[in-house]
């Protein structure tokens, strides 16, 4: 895997990534679409995920909770606004049970297959700069500690390879 | 009580947002970062009238994205850079969290046993 771009846009408060597979685009899907591989990478290894739900088709839901090493179990949801296999999915993304108090983002893959790979986009769309705050920890609620554990993990893989 | 304060931090985010959902005002967010331009040179550059561009900087003021300050007979427009650092800032934490989950899937594909749990 390597990560190919990156556009952090400030004003639109979205994250884009371009990052590229050495596999075909049929595979790649499948760790969206397979709940059982989306465990094995939506949470970080100290809060691993469990699908719950997985319907993904168009309006479906999916749900799911990570398990902190304390027993803690942190639930989140996407809410599917559009899916094309093994093309694009995008999706409404909350935690907690669905609830129009606590910040939901906007999320969109795309896969490209070029010969033996396969270019996956991720967009980000924040609604909101008090929402980003609260995603990643800065505020209070259930999603803090969560993001809170996402990234002490990350900063661990990162520095550790 | 707490949903009181909550409602008026979403008050204010709701104004950000709004003020963030136009191209226009977006664009005039990355021109007006030197704060050289004044709202009549902003509104040269938009195919609309003065009184349109200066409706979309009283959006912007409003959400605290930018300030004006008077300069002799103009109003010059600068974008808020403390805002739109702690966005590039948030945005690095998000970047970061993908990057992990990236790293993750490039695992995921790359082990034999696919479809099973490691």
């Amino acid at each position: 895997m390597t990560v190919i771009a990156v556009d952090r846009d400030s004003a639109a408060l979205s994250l884009t990534i371009v990052s590229v597979f050495d596999a075909p685009a049929e595979r790649v899907w499948q760790v969206w679409a397979d709940p059982r591989q989306l465990e094995r990478w939506w949470g970080p290894p100290n809060y691993p995920a469990t699908v719950v739900d997985h319907d993904l088709t168009n309006g479906g839901r999916v749900t799911y909770y990570m398990t902190g090493s304390d027993g803690e179990k942190l639930h989140g949801w996407w809410r599917i606004i559009s899916v094309d296999p093994p093309r694009s999915l995008e999706f409404e993304e909350g935690c907690g049970p669905p609830n129009e108090d606590l910040p939901a983002t906007m999320a969109e893959v795309r896969l490209v297959e070029t010969p033996e790979k396969t270019t996956m986009t991720i967009i980000t769309r924040f609604a909101t700069i008090a929402d980003m705050e609260r995603l990643l920890g800065m505020g209070k609620g259930e999603g803090t500690r969560l993001a809170v554990g996402q990234i002490d993990a990350i900063i661990a893989i990162t520095t550790a390879s | 009580m707490v949903v009181g304060r909550t409602g008026l931090l979403e008050g204010h985010a709701n104004r950000v947002f709004r003020a963030l959902a136009d191209p226009t005002r977006r664009d005039v967010l990355r021109r007006a970062m030197q704060g050289t331009l004044s709202v009549s040179g902003l509104a040269r550059l938009y195919p609309m009238s003065t009184t349109a561009v200066q409706k979309h900087v009283a959006i912007l003021e409003d959400a605290g994205l930018v300030h004006l300050t008077r300069h002799g007979r103009e109003q010059l427009v600068k974008t808020d850079i403390d805002t739109i650092a702690k966005a590039q800032s948030l945005l690095a934490g998000f970047e970061l969290l993908w990057r992990g989950r990236l790293d993750l899937i490039g695992d995921v594909l790359a082990s034999p046993s696919g479809g099973d749990r490691s």
